[in-house]
């Protein structure tokens, strides 16, 4: 894992961290651009759509909210499945917390750098994380979705109708790709199939956006103790 | 744009901040009650699924399989094979692109 190395210098963890968060901003790009055509689509301004990029960057909670504005779904049921998305950074925070120093002020601000790549990437294995490197593989992936938002909203009118190049599949291709690596044991799984299913029950009847909330009940499976 | 979408951005930006400085801050070193743990852990593959299922086959309250679900199964098969995210993105967008120009989907 590019993080391993515990005895780098501080601005060589910084710039490791660069070099394996390169690839992970290109593709940021791609989805970000489509992210800035999709949400003008539905009614946000090109300044509107780049200002939730560069304030939110968090590419799997915009789409999701995305998703039901564009369905038709209002302020509240967006918001609250913007937040669920998002609480996944709740327990990276928490094991991130270890490794950052100074008051709660500095912590906070340093906390804003974790996203999905860039925390895996930091995780040294030895239950600290390597700040610098989360730092570096954080930078390009925020500059690489932010652009990419720019492209997408400004020049999205000039692409027309993108359902013609397949960029619909990019938004749901990214969450495979995260749910993939979501899936290493077999509780996960099992999870997903059963939060999978109450969506797929839910979406025909429920109003836009409460099919994914109510999939989050199956979460409470982890109310149990694993046997294994 | 509408009041509604400029709220729904700082909105999110707040919830974003506060998401990612609760741990460093509020709980410090200190881990979640194993109870809460074990559902937090569980969120994500929870959503992600459900986020799938309904961009693929729950559009507008419909329940339906196009072009863009037989790209994604593609991707599927490259990221269960450990292929990178970008070949999946990229073979799901082709495969639905070709789809589209060659049938009626």
């Amino acid at each position: 894992m590019p993080g391993d190395d515990q005895d780098r210098p501080p601005r060589a963890s910084f710039w490791a961290g660069v070099r394996a968060g390169t690839p992970y901003a290109l593709a940021n790009s791609v989805v970000s651009l489509s992210f800035g055509v999709l949400a003008v689509q539905a009614g946000f301004s090109a300044i509107g759509a780049i200002a939730m990029s560069a304030l939110v960057f968090a590419g799997s909670a915009q789409f999701a909210a995305l998703a039901v504005i564009a369905q038709g779904g209002g302020l509240p049921t967006a918001l609250s499945a913007a937040t669920l998305v998002h609480s996944r950074y709740l327990p990276m925070g928490i094991g991130l917390a270890p490794s950052l120093p100074g008051g709660p002020l500095r912590r906070a601000v340093e906390g804003q750098a974790v996203v999905d790549a860039s925390w895996a990437m930091a995780n040294r294995g030895d239950g600290r994380f390597d700040r610098l490197f989360l730092f570096g593989s954080t930078a390009p992936q925020y500059i690489g979705w932010v652009t990419g938002t720019v492209v997408g909203a400004v020049a999205g009118a000039a692409l027309g109708d993108l359902d013609r190049f397949g960029l619909d599949a990019l938004f749901p291709a990214f969450f495979l790709a995260l749910l993939f690596a979501e899936l290493r044991h077999r509780r996960s799984r099992v999870v997903a199939l059963v939060g999978a299913a109450i969506a797929l029950a839910l979406a025909p009847f429920a109003p836009p956006g409460v099919p994914v909330l109510a999939a989050s009940l199956a979460a409470l499976a982890g109310l149990r103790r694993p046997t294994a | 744009m509408s009041t509604t979408l400029w709220l729904l951005v700082g909105g999110m930006a707040l919830m974003g901040v506060v998401m990612k400085a609760a741990g460093p801050v509020a709980l410090g070193g200190r881990e979640l009650p194993p109870w809460l743990a074990g559902v937090v852990g569980l969120l994500a593959p929870a959503l992600l699924a459900a986020l799938v299922m309904t961009q693929l086959f729950g559009k507008n309250g419909h329940l339906g399989i196009g072009a863009d679900a037989v790209g994604v199964a593609c991707a599927g098969i490259v990221f269960w094979r450990g292929g990178s995210v970008l070949v999946g993105v990229l073979v799901a967008v082709v495969v639905t692109a070709g789809l589209r120009m060659l049938l009626p989907i």
